[in-house]
């Protein structure tokens, strides 16, 4: 074959050849659970980032009620307004949380509601617009489990 | 060693001096940010769900035909003040009650009803409806010669080790409130804030309800509602709290 | 179903006021047992409108992510005194209904 020094060169070269993919490749490619979910919710879409914002606490003590609140920017015209809000969990085992239908006569584009969270996680809001454009904003919480049992 | 002791604080001598916590501190101020709003806000607070019933219950006539309205007209005069006084003996039962025993109490004597069941909404939304009407005064439940023995017996099932984890309730919330387990405060265990809504619930409870998830939590067999513990601890619990605004319905994690 | 709604009693005209409800409801998730292990059926408030003088002014398609005791807050633009009329319903066909007046100046 050749010298030992080469022999070790050719198989560093080989195994990396066969490596699975950089970290930050896969990283990339797991970025984004919400993917599939807003592309059946908008049909293919663009969904742009922006103009919707989610409040909710940044730690939550009990998953079973969080609460939430999305607005979103938007003059609410007859022309041009919010249609629909739609909220979507990273993590819940139902990922479509609720959507919320508004209209021009909606006055504040916001709606606020308590959310069952099952376990630390980023929710996204996506508005639907009345020009047919989607826009997005999302917020992480922390979720933490009860100290103690309880099946009282 | 009979003694009489006359107000909430006022206690004469025992071998060992029965001790509060200072300063009396509420679970409300020990729950998160979130659950305080949410207590604090008359409308969003999932425990006004059983209030509301209960006022709805309030003026319905049951059994033999009279409705609670109907003998005590509107609740927040007839019944201000009063969750505040109990757990207290009823001289007609002859026995210590707690809040929910006394509407039972009043339920099968004056309506010729059925007892309301444990933890049902019908109960919880009645009790919660009655000690609604004592928010804001103060926790002054009775302590005398007749709730003595509950008293004594309540204090030491307080400062008694249970469980698998053989950990006592004077462990966690006298020398060991407001330091953290796991992710939560531990309180000062009052029960001023109940019935109360409890996320972990996902439903407004009882007292009772929240000292049998205490002792679910220390892998001790919970004892059945009804039971003697339970009203003992309530009594002791009463006097502990002695004080402190009622708050229901308290929100609590 | 217990429920309470709230809106402020009077507005003025194009006014925009906060429409709030609270309904008395465990949004059963199907994904939990009972103590004898049995599988409680998913039962959840699936659906809400709110009419005002009769023009639907909101709806919300709800599921299992929302917590039990479901609470929302809206806003809508007073136009005319008259009405709100709440309306849900769940999956196992339990409908509820809360109206509420408004005094429009």
């Amino acid at each position: 074959m050749g010298t030992p020094a080469r022999r070790r060169f050719i198989s560093v070269l080989a195994g990396l050849a066969t490596a699975p993919l950089w970290p930050g490749r896969a990283a990339r490619a797991q970025d984004d659970p919400f993917a599939p979910l807003v592309r059946k919710l908008t049909g293919g879409a663009t969904v742009n980032t922006g103009r919707v914002t989610v409040d909710t606490p940044r730690l939550a003590d009990n998953g079973h009620s969080v609460p939430l609140k999305v607005s979103v920017q938007s003059p609410m015209t007859a022309a041009d307004h919010v249609r629909s809000i739609t909220l979507l969990s990273g993590r819940n085992p139902r990922p479509l949380m609720a959507t919320f239908h508004l209209g021009p006569k909606a006055g504040r584009p916001e709606v606020a509601t308590r959310v069952r969270l099952a376990g630390s996680q980023r929710v996204l809001a996506v508005a639907r617009l009345s020009d047919g454009s989607y826009w997005s904003g999302s917020a992480e919480v922390e979720v933490t489990e009860s100290a103690c049992l309880d099946a009282s | 060693m009979v003694v009489g002791f006359a107000g909430a604080t006022a206690f004469a001598v025992f071998a060992a001096e029965p001790q509060r916590p200072q300063p009396l501190k509420s679970g409300v101020e020990f729950t998160a940010e979130s659950a305080r709003k949410l207590q604090a806000d008359d409308f969003a607070n999932p425990g006004m769900l059983w209030v509301e019933r209960g006022s709805k219950l309030w003026s319905e006539a049951v059994g033999g035909g009279k409705s609670c309205a109907g003998c005590h007209g509107d609740a927040a005069k007839s019944m201000k003040g009063v969750a505040a006084r109990y757990p207290r003996v009823d001289s007609g039962a002859g026995r210590v009650v707690n809040l929910e025993g006394r509407i039972n109490l009043c339920r099968s004597r004056n309506q010729q009803a059925e007892p309301l069941a444990h933890e049902s909404d019908e109960l919880l939304g009645l009790t919660a409806y009655v000690a609604h009407q004592s928010h804001g005064m103060p926790v002054a439940a009775a302590h005398d010669p007749q709730t003595r023995p509950e008293f004594e017996r309540g204090r030491e099932l307080y400062h008694r080790r249970i469980g698998q984890m053989n950990l006592a309730c004077t462990q966690c919330h006298d020398r060991n409130w407001g330091k953290k387990l796991g992710a939560e405060t531990i309180s000062q265990g009052h029960g001023n804030a109940y019935p109360a809504y409890r996320l972990e619930w996902q439903s407004a409870g009882s007292l009772a309800r929240r000292i049998r998830a205490c002792y679910y939590g220390l892998r001790a067999e919970m004892p059945e509602y009804g039971a003697q513990e339970l009203l003992d601890l309530e009594v002791y619990l009463a006097w502990r709290g002695s004080g402190l605004p009622v708050e229901t319905p308290g929100v609590r994690r | 179903m217990v429920a309470r709604v709230q809106i402020p009693p009077q507005a003025k005209r194009g006014e925009v006021i906060e429409v709030r409800i609270a309904i008395q409801h465990p949004m059963e998730t199907g994904f939990r047992f009972d103590l004898l292990g049995r599988a409680i059926p998913k039962n959840v408030i699936n659906n809400l409108s709110v009419r005002y003088n009769g023009a639907e002014v909101f709806r919300a398609e709800l599921g299992s992510g929302i917590a039990a005791n479901p609470y929302l807050q809206f806003c809508t633009v007073a136009e005319a005194s008259g009405e709100f009329v709440f309306e849900w319903v769940d999956d196992a066909g339990l409908r509820g209904a809360e109206r509420a007046a408004i005094t429009v100046v």
